[in-house]
């Protein structure tokens, strides 16, 4: 390993631009003649648009076009699709409700937009957009998913009766019944796992232009994934063949999910610059963000867990509504299902689970994948009712989850996942000695006499990573394949370029990637640049989400740096008289092991561009690309451990200490871990303590701005303890699993457990506000005083 | 934003001259509470007139008989860090140190928080539990009688607020329960003992009316001054405020709570 190479602490190369403002968003970018777009949405949760007068905006300084959903749907635009096919149990497919990217008919959600204003100035699109007079017939609203499925409840689409979408199921119902006829405890609780809104630093955006000579469009925009978007937009919204549009994904700030999708703002962009003959710019404003990014989570479900008489696990049944939104949004059917139901399993070999989906529209802003997507759901499921049944049965809770630990691989669950690898006791072991869970009794005792009561939790999660080889998801109803592409370029004068499908986003790609360079050939990763975020430029990628930039994009990288570097031996070999088997690469030179006779890699790679002097039949040029198809999901895990500290007084919870041990595999550069560990870690926190997406009955989203929008700010965290177990992984060629969301995924749960514990009160809702812990707290006090 | 005309007035007359020619004006002071506003297009004043160029509206002077005078146009931060203020009403200070971030303490004023009287701003607290004075272009006025309901004050159309005078207490403390998403007060108490021996409780964040007393509480501290005298005084829960982020039933709560820390703080 040189200083740069794989393991190394290199500081994030993209952070110069970032931390001095010199980075280069979609707001940054402009086009002369641009104009701007302002949206006409919804004041209502489920109205009839009975008409649209566009003419006192028309009329007024700067305005180019108001355009309608009529307009859009005349002129072609398709619908917006949800990509993964997801059939019921009785073999139905998923019932799609028709989602126009201008609504002419019906607005389903507060926030929906009906029209369009294109004009000069920002300012004067606005000032128009406020004119349009829309004429709505207010509908009944609903917002609550169980709820949705009662009868008499308001319909939101035609095709899908009692707004459901689909009922789904996984496992083999029979065995789980049969476990549970025989057990000899069984625990069930209600779990609910709360609706968030995203929240990436930088707002949606879009610019788009449309050159008329060449019938060819450019779209700058927020995008975590721009091929993907290409494709879509050109093979369902008939916007452009994919030749005739490139997307350009720029600096991104943030997505954890909500930018993997294409949202109706963008297709608009599109087709109103080829409607108006000029650039139309959109920039989200924080109010849009919060009403029309695909929120998050939103599940209810009932769980069981059955034991036998040593306490070991022998069956699992979950019933789960979740929450899709108004519309189906572009992977929302996977979430609650192969992204969630086959994560049931856990850490734990648990012999038999079955599980029922059933999702459901409702007035609300879309749900689709948020950091963790489908896994936060499940770990909180799971690792709430493994804490609950422990205490029921009296058991501590880390030696009621290792008994039941998985401990040899590749492990099969009864829920598809086929673990590969893992030692959950390790990461067991290494958190527990972190958090000194053993004197925990000592500390509780000290925090009393403070007037504080102290409580301890943990969550043992496993995920799902890498997300995905192309035929399982296939034959899952993906209709996409998920694999990942990279090109490697090396200049003339040595310098390196690597193109990748993967993007980044905060992730620090740019850092990453190069040190597998640096590592490869012992270069410095200044050498190196990374390039993405162009269709233009990469030849094709699936973009980055679920963590699988590393295992599946960084596998893309490290095949076709494989070809280089054996090109490149070749050619030394015949430059340096040798025979290839003796050639290694070290410090930047190719040598003839054995001897004193070396080729800088600057030579070599001028070499191969003269073409002066080459092997028989070689080409000349240094430069391959690899296409990356992973045999199997990754699977990240580990222990989070969380000890809190509660002013009965007020019901305010305090996180005192937070030690996470993880296994991510195979580690490229540790601070950039850690600080997605953080940031992940501090995600979940949120969703325990402080964030809920708000809605009242009649479908107005009350929590639409950080008054009331409760994010996490530092304060609300502690310092964190970070740790690190190794399993390598034996499905990609470095041995990773990832790390962008485990800390998203496994930390709600240590939480919640930790509150529940020190208050003796396991009825508990996220987010746990104060007011919330205070009403439990006085609920359990009587009980307590009883005992 | 909706266009509007911009003015820079150099004096408080000017100011007031400004603002009674239109009806649509309106003062800008920090800005804090205006300008979000106006970007949201809540607000859409014809005429803007900037308090933060008139000199008088500035500085933070000890007053004769051992008060302290803030001009309304003094900033959160002016307050925070003032040796007067500090050596004089500490309470105050540490007030002012906890309202919202940094960039909102050196933005904000004191005439734009009182002016503004959201019911969650920690001001009035300080105003009434301090028996404050509030002077305008055209009077004064008792605290008590300045704060008149939720963002409503006894200010005409076209009077400025243009400085607070607060006497120094024998004691006071300020206990604060911050909204967890706004950071504003959810329940602030504000707890004090005045030089006449006087004593006052005042509630921000969780009156349905704004700031109020608590009489209870000020007899049963006047005779005994020590937490455990407020810790049976129980607010009724059908006067409070009641949202998303807590009940009325829990800010009721709340209120007992912080006037126990706030007299426990104020020794
Ligand atoms: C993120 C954030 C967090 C905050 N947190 C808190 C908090 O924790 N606690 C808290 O108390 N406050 C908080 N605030 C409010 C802030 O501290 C200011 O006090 C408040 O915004 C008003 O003061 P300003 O000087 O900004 O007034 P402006 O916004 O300029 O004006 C507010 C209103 O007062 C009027 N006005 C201004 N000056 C005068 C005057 N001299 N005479 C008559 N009328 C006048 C204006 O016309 C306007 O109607 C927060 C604000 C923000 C943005």
């Amino acid at each position: 390993m040189g200083v740069d190479g794989i393991g190394a602490r290199v500081k994030r190369k993209e952070d110069r631009r970032f931390i001095t403002g010199k980075g280069k968003y979609t707001d940054d970018m402009t086009v002369p003649g641009m104009g701007y777009a302002a949206f006409v949405r919804s004041p209502h949760a489920h109205a009839k648009v009975k008409s649209i007068d566009a003419s006192a905006a028309l009329d007024m300084p700067g305005v180019e076009a108001v355009l309608t959903g009529d307009q859009l749907v005349g002129d072609g635009v398709g619908n917006l699709i949800c990509g993964w096919m997801i059939h019921s149990k009785d073999g139905t497919p998923m019932k799609m409700g028709a989602w126009r990217a201008l609504e002419p008919e019906i607005v389903r959600f507060v926030g929906q937009a009906v029209a369009v204003v294109v004009a000069d100035t920002l300012a004067q699109a606005r000032d128009a957009a406020e004119a349009v007079v829309v004429d709505y017939e207010e509908l009944p609203a609903v917002v609550d998913a169980v709820a949705a499925m009662e009868p008499g409840a308001p319909q939101l689409h035609p095709e899908a009766e009692n707004n459901l979408i689909y009922d789904w199921e996984i496992g083999d119902e029979a065995a789980v019944n049969a476990a549970f006829d025989s057990a000899r405890h069984v625990t069930s609780m209600e779990i609910s796992n709360n609706r968030l809104v995203p929240n990436a630093m930088e707002p949606r955006a879009a610019l788009a232009d449309y050159d008329e000579a060449e019938e060819h469009y450019t779209l700058w925009t927020t995008s975590q994934n721009p091929h993907v978007a290409r494709l879509v937009l050109s093979a369902f919204y008939n916007i452009a063949p994919e030749h005739k549009l490139r997307v350009i994904a720029p600096d991104v700030g943030g997505g954890f999910g909500s930018k993997i999708y294409i949202y109706p703002e963008e297709m608009v962009c599109l087709w109103a610059s080829k409607r108006t003959g000029r650039p139309v710019k959109w920039v989200a404003d924080r109010t849009e963000a919060f009403l029309t990014d695909a929120h998050g989570r939103d599940h209810k479900s009932h769980a069981e867990i059955a034991l036998d008489e040593n306490n070991k696990i022998t069956a699992l049944r979950v019933k789960t509504v979740a929450n899709l939104g108004a519309y189906m949004s572009l992977f929302s059917s996977s979430v609650p299902t192969y992204l969630y139901a086959t994560l049931l399993s856990g850490q734990y070999d648990i012999p038999a689970i079955h599980c029922n989906v059933k999702t459901v529209y409702t007035n609300t802003t879309p749900v689709d994948a948020y950091r963790g997507a489908g896994r936060p759901e499940a770990t909180f499921l799971v690792e709430r009712i493994m804490e609950t049944t422990a205490r029921e049965i009296g058991m501590d809770p880390a030696e009621f989850r290792r008994k039941n630990f998985i401990t040899e691989f590749p492990h099969q669950t009864p829920v598809i996942m086929c673990y590969d690898s893992g030692d959950y006791n390790a990461s067991l072991d290494a958190a527990m000695k972190a958090a000194d869970y053993a004197n925990f009794g000592a500390r509780k005792a000290e925090a009393a006499s403070r007037g504080k009561l102290r409580g301890i939790g943990m969550s043992c999660y496993i995920e799902a990573c890498g997300i995905a080889p192309s035929q399982a998801v296939g034959s899952l109803g993906a209709g996409v394949g998920l694999w990942e592409s990279a090109e490697v370029r090396v200049n003339p004068v040595g310098t390196i370029e690597v193109l990748t499908g993967s993007h980044s986003h905060g992730q620090g790609h740019e850092t990453t990637f190069a040190q597998l360079v640096a590592d490869r050939f012992g270069v410095g990763t200044d050498t190196v640049q990374i390039v993405h975020g162009d269709t233009d430029k990469v030849q094709f990628g699936m973009g980055t989400y679920g963590s699988r930039s590393g295992a599946v994009g960084m596998s893309a990288i490290v095949k076709a740096l494989d070809k280089v570097e054996a090109k490149a031996k070749k050619l030394a070999a015949h430059l340096m008289e040798a025979s290839e088997g003796d050639i290694v690469v070290e410090g930047g030179e190719f040598k003839v092991a054995g001897t004193d006779k070396s080729t800088p890699f600057f030579q070599l790679a001028l070499a191969a561009y003269t073409a002066h002097n080459m092997p028989e039949g070689m080409e000349p040029g240094l430069k391959e690309g690899a296409f990356y198809d992973p045999t199997n999901f990754t699977f990240p895990a580990g222990t989070y451990i969380c000890e809190v500290e509660i002013d009965p007084d007020t019901g305010k919870t305090e996180v005192v200490n937070f030690v996470a041990a993880d296994d991510f595999g195979k580690i490229i550069n540790p601070m950039i871990v850690e600080g997605q560990v953080h940031g992940g870690l501090t995600q979940g926190i949120g969703q325990a303590l402080l964030e809920n997406a708000a809605y009242d009955e009649s479908g107005q989203l009350v929590t639409a701005s950080y008054m009331d929008y409760c994010m996490p700010r530092a304060d609300d965290v502690p310092s964190f303890n970070l740790m690190t177990t190794e399993t390598l992984c034996p499905g990609n060629p470095l041995g990773m699993k990832g790390c962008g969301e485990a800390g998203a995924i496994g930390s709600p749960p240590a939480v919640i457990n930790a509150i529940t514990d020190a208050i003796g009160n396991n009825d508990l809702e996220m987010p746990a506000t104060p007011e919330r812990v205070w009403r439990a707290l006085a609920a359990a006090r009587p009980a307590q005083a009883a005992e | 934003m909706y266009e509007t005309n911009y003015h820079r007035p150099k004096t408080v007359a000017d100011a007031a001259a400004l603002l009674a020619k239109s009806d649509e004006a309106k003062l800008l002071a920090g800005g804090q509470t205006l300008i979000p506003t106006m970007k949201q297009r809540l607000a859409a004043p014809s005429d803007v007139i900037d308090l933060r160029h008139i000199d008088d509206l500035k500085g933070i002077t000890e007053t004769g008989g051992g008060g302290v005078r803030i001009g309304a146009a003094v900033t959160h931060a002016e307050v925070a860090g003032s040796e007067t203020v500090r050596r004089l009403i500490p309470a105050l200070a540490s007030l002012a140190g906890e309202i919202g971030d940094p960039h909102v303490r050196h933005m904000g004023t004191i005439g734009g928080s009182i002016a503004n009287n959201d019911p969650a701003a920690d001001y009035p607290g300080a105003l009434v539990g301090l028996n404050a004075t509030v002077t305008t272009n055209k009077r004064e006025l008792s605290a008590d009688d300045f704060f008149t309901g939720l963002f409503e004050t006894a200010l005409e159309p076209d009077e400025i607020v243009t400085a607070v005078t607060f006497p120094a207490p024998e004691k006071a403390a300020y206990a604060k329960y911050p909204n967890p998403a706004s950071r504003y007060s959810m329940t602030g108490v504000f707890a004090a003992k005045l030089a006449d021996g006087s004593v006052r409780v005042a509630v921000t964040g969780a009156g349905e009316d704004g700031v109020f007393r608590v009489a209870e509480m000020e007899q049963a501290l006047s005779s005994n001054w020590s937490p455990d005298a407020v810790a049976g005084v129980k607010v009724s829960s059908g006067d409070m405020l009641s949202d998303i982020h807590g009940s009325a039933d829990y800010r009721a709560n709340l209120v007992t709570v912080m006037a126990k820390r706030a007299v426990a703080a104020a020794g």
